[in-house]
C-alpha cells in the first residue's frame, strides 16, 4: 500500500508540474518557473512560524503570494530596464536566501527542516495522514496535490482558449480584449501553488525538473497542444512508476530516480521522436543523399 | 475637442506616445474615410507600428483619445481585425494553421464559449480565401514565411471586423503572396472595410493605397494618395535620404530598408 501512496504522489507531482510546464517552456519562461520554486521558500517559511505547523493552506497561501510577488519583481526590474535573465536570477537567489536565513534562524525550534525543503523526502508521505474525526483519510500529501492537480484542470481547461492565445500571440489577445496580465497572473498562481504543494515530496529543486522536463519531452513528441498536454502528464506518472522501481532496485531516492527517469525519456524522445528526434532527422538526411545520387 | 462623427471608421485626437521618457509620437490626429485602403508610411523608427499599437490600446499612450465610428475603441474591439508583424509570434507554437485561424473567433466567444462548428467551417472558408485551404492540416512551423502571413490574413477575416490594421503584411514574401494580399485587401475595400496598412515599400504607395497617412513620430500628411505623396511631403517624410526620380516616384535609398534599392 504504501508504494502505492508513494507512486500516486509522485505520479500528481509529475502531471501537475508537467501539465502547467507545457505554458512555461511555449512561453520561453521556463525559468520562471524555477525562480518561483526557489522564491516560495520564505513565503513557506513564513507560514510555517505564524501557524508552527505544516497547515497545508496557510503554506499554499503564503507560497502563492510569494510567487505571484516574485513574479510581479522580475517584471518591474526587466520594465525599469534590467535585463530580463538578470532580473529573473537577482530576484529568486534574493528570495530563496532570505527563506534560507528564516529557517535556519528558527527552524531548530520547530520541525522544518532545510534539507527535507530542498530535497524533499516522498517515502514519508504515507506516514503522514490526514485524519478527520479519527477516521483515516490516506497521506495529506495525496490529498493536497489531488486538490491542486484539479483545480489546474479546471482552471486550464475552462480558459483554455485564453491560456492558449495568450501564449501564442499576447498582441492579439491583447487586441481582442482579453486580460493578458490576468491570465499570465493566474497560471503563475497555478506554478506556484502546485510548486509548494509538491515541495514536501520532491523538494524545491527537483520541482523544477518536474515543471521543465516531462513538457520538453512531450513537445518533441507532437505538434498539437491538447496532445502535448496530455502527454506531459503521461510521461510525468510514467516517471513516477519507472522512479519508484529504480529506487527500490538500487535503494536510493526516490524523488532523484523519478528526476534521472524523467531525463531519460528526454533523452530517448530527443533521439527517437518521429519528427523532431535526431535519428529520424539523420534518416531524412541520408534518404535525400541516396535520392540524389 | 468635440464628440468624433459617428460616420468615421478611426478618429483620432492628440495622441501621444512615450516609451520611457522619449516620445515616439506626438499630438496625432488623425480622421480616416470609411472603405478606404489606407498605407501608413514613414521611415524606420516612425512610429508607424506605434501608431497602430496605441490605437488598439497594446502600448499606453500619454495622451489623446481614439473613437471608432464615434465610440471608444473598448466598446468596440469587435470591429476591429488585427495582423501584428509575423516575427511577432513563435511559429514553432504546437498547433495548425486552421486552429490559428479559429483564433480570430475568440474575440466573439466570449469568455465560455468554444469554436462551434460553425466558426471551424467559416475558418476553414477564411483560409481558403487566402488560397491557403489545402494547408489547413499542416504544423505552422513548416509553412513558409508566405504562407505564415497568408494564415494570419486569414485569421484577421475570422474576426469579420469592420477595420482592420495590419503591421507590415507585405515585409519578407514572396511576390505571389504580395499580389494574394493585394487582391485580397481590395476585396475588403470593395465590401466597404477600412484597412490600415503598415506599409515600407516606397515604390509601390500609389499602386496599392488609395489614401495614405504620412508619419515621422508626427503626422506630416494625411489624404488621398493623389494629393498626399508629393515629394515635398516625402521629403518632409524621410528627409534628405530620398532621392526623387519624377513628379511621383521615390526611391528610397537606405540599404538596410526591405525596400528598394537604386
Amino acid at each position: 500500500m504504501n508504494s502505492f501512496w508513494i507512486i500516486l504522489t509522485g505520479s500528481l507531482v509529475a502531471a501537475t508540474c508537467g501539465f502547467l510546464g507545457c505554458f512555461l517552456i511555449l512561453r520561453r519562461m521556463a525559468m520562471l518557473g524555477d525562480a518561483i520554486s526557489h522564491a516560495i521558500l520564505p513565503g513557506i517559511a513564513i507560514a510555517f512560524l505564524l501557524t508552527g505547523g505544516r497547515d497545508s493552506i496557510a503554506m499554499l497561501v503564503g507560497a502563492a503570494v510569494i510567487g505571484l510577488l516574485t513574479v510581479f519583481l522580475i517584471q518591474l526590474f526587466h520594465q525599469s530596464g534590467v535585463k530580463s535573465d538578470a532580473a529573473i536570477g537577482v530576484t529568486f537567489t534574493a528570495l530563496f536566501a532570505i527563506g534560507v536565513v528564516l529557517i535556519s534562524l528558527y527552524g531548530s525550534h520547530i520541525d522544518l527542516d532545510l534539507d527535507c525543503v530542498l530535497y524533499g523526502e516522498i517515502a514519508y508521505v504515507p506516514w503522514d495522514t490526514l485524519v478527520i474525526n479519527g477516521a483515516e483519510w490516506g497521506p495529506r500529501a495525496v490529498w493536497g496535490l489531488g486538490i491542486i492537480f484539479i483545480i489546474s484542470l479546471l482552471v486550464v481547461g475552462l480558459f483554455f482558449k485564453q491560456f492558449k492565445i495568450c501564449t501564442f500571440d499576447p498582441a492579439m489577445a491583447a487586441a481582442i480584449g482579453i486580460p493578458v496580465a490576468l491570465f499570465h497572473y493566474l497560471l503563475m498562481g497555478l506554478v506556484s501553488m502546485a510548486t509548494v504543494a509538491s515541495f514536501e515530496s520532491v523538494g524545491a529543486i527537483l520541482v523544477v525538473a518536474m515543471m521543465v522536463v516531462p513538457s520538453a519531452t512531450a513537445y518533441l513528441l507532437t505538434d498539437r497542444l491538447p496532445v502535448m498536454l496530455g502527454l506531459s502528464m503521461l510521461i510525468g506518472v510514467l516517471c513516477s512508476i519507472l522512479g519508484y522501481s529504480l529506487a527500490t532496485w538500487l535503494d536510493s531516492s526516490i524523488a532523484g530516480s523519478m528526476t534521472v527517469v524523467a531525463g531519460l525519456l528526454f533523452l530517448i524522445s530527443f533521439l527517437f521522436s518521429p519528427r523532431y528526434g535526431l535519428v529520424s532527422k539523420w534518416q531524412v538526411r541520408r534518404q535525400i543523399k541516396l535520392e540524389l545520387e | 475637442m468635440g464628440i468624433a462623427h459617428p460616420d468615421l471608421p478611426l478618429s483620432i485626437r492628440d495622441i501621444t506616445v512615450a516609451y520611457q521618457k522619449k516620445p515616439v509620437l506626438r499630438h496625432v490626429s488623425l480622421d480616416i474615410p470609411e472603405g478606404r485602403l489606407i498605407g501608413i508610411i514613414g521611415p524606420n523608427g516612425a512610429g508607424k507600428s506605434t501608431l497602430i499599437k496605441s490605437i488598439q490600446g497594446l502600448v499606453p499612450a500619454a495622451s489623446g483619445q481614439v473613437s471608432i465610428y464615434g465610440k471608444p475603441f473598448k466598446e468596440q474591439r469587435k470591429l476591429i481585425g488585427y495582423v501584428p508583424q509575423r516575427e511577432s509570434v513563435d511559429w514553432d507554437f504546437p498547433t495548425d494553421a486552421l486552429d490559428v485561424v479559429l483564433m480570430g473567433r475568440y474575440g466573439k466567444l466570449g469568455w465560455f464559449k468554444r469554436p462551434s462548428k460553425r466558426d471551424k467551417e467559416w475558418a476553414m472558408e477564411c483560409l481558403s480565401k487566402v488560397g491557403m485551404a489545402d494547408y489547413s492540416n499542416r504544423q505552422i512551423s513548416q509553412l513558409s514565411g508566405g504562407q505564415q502571413q497568408r494564415v494570419f490574413l486569414a485569421r484577421a477575416l475570422a474576426q469579420e471586423a469592420q477595420i482592420y490594421f495590419m503591421d507590415e503584411p507585405f515585409a519578407g514574401v514572396d511576390a505571389a503572396t504580395e499580389k494574394a494580399i493585394i487582391q485580397l485587401l481590395n476585396d475588403l475595400k470593395a465590401q466597404k472595410k477600412t484597412v490600415l496598412v503598415v506599409h515600407h515599400d516606397l515604390q509601390t504607395v500609389t499602386e496599392y493605397f488609395d489614401y495614405i497617412v504620412m508619419i515621422n513620430k508626427r503626422l506630416i500628411a494625411a489624404g488621398p494618395t493623389e494629393e498626399v505623396f508629393t515629394s515635398d511631403n516625402l521629403q518632409k517624410t524621410y528627409g534628405g535620404r530620398l532621392q526623387f526620380i519624377g513628379e511621383h516616384t521615390a526611391v528610397h535609398t537606405d540599404t538596410n530598408k526591405k525596400g528598394a534599392l537604386v
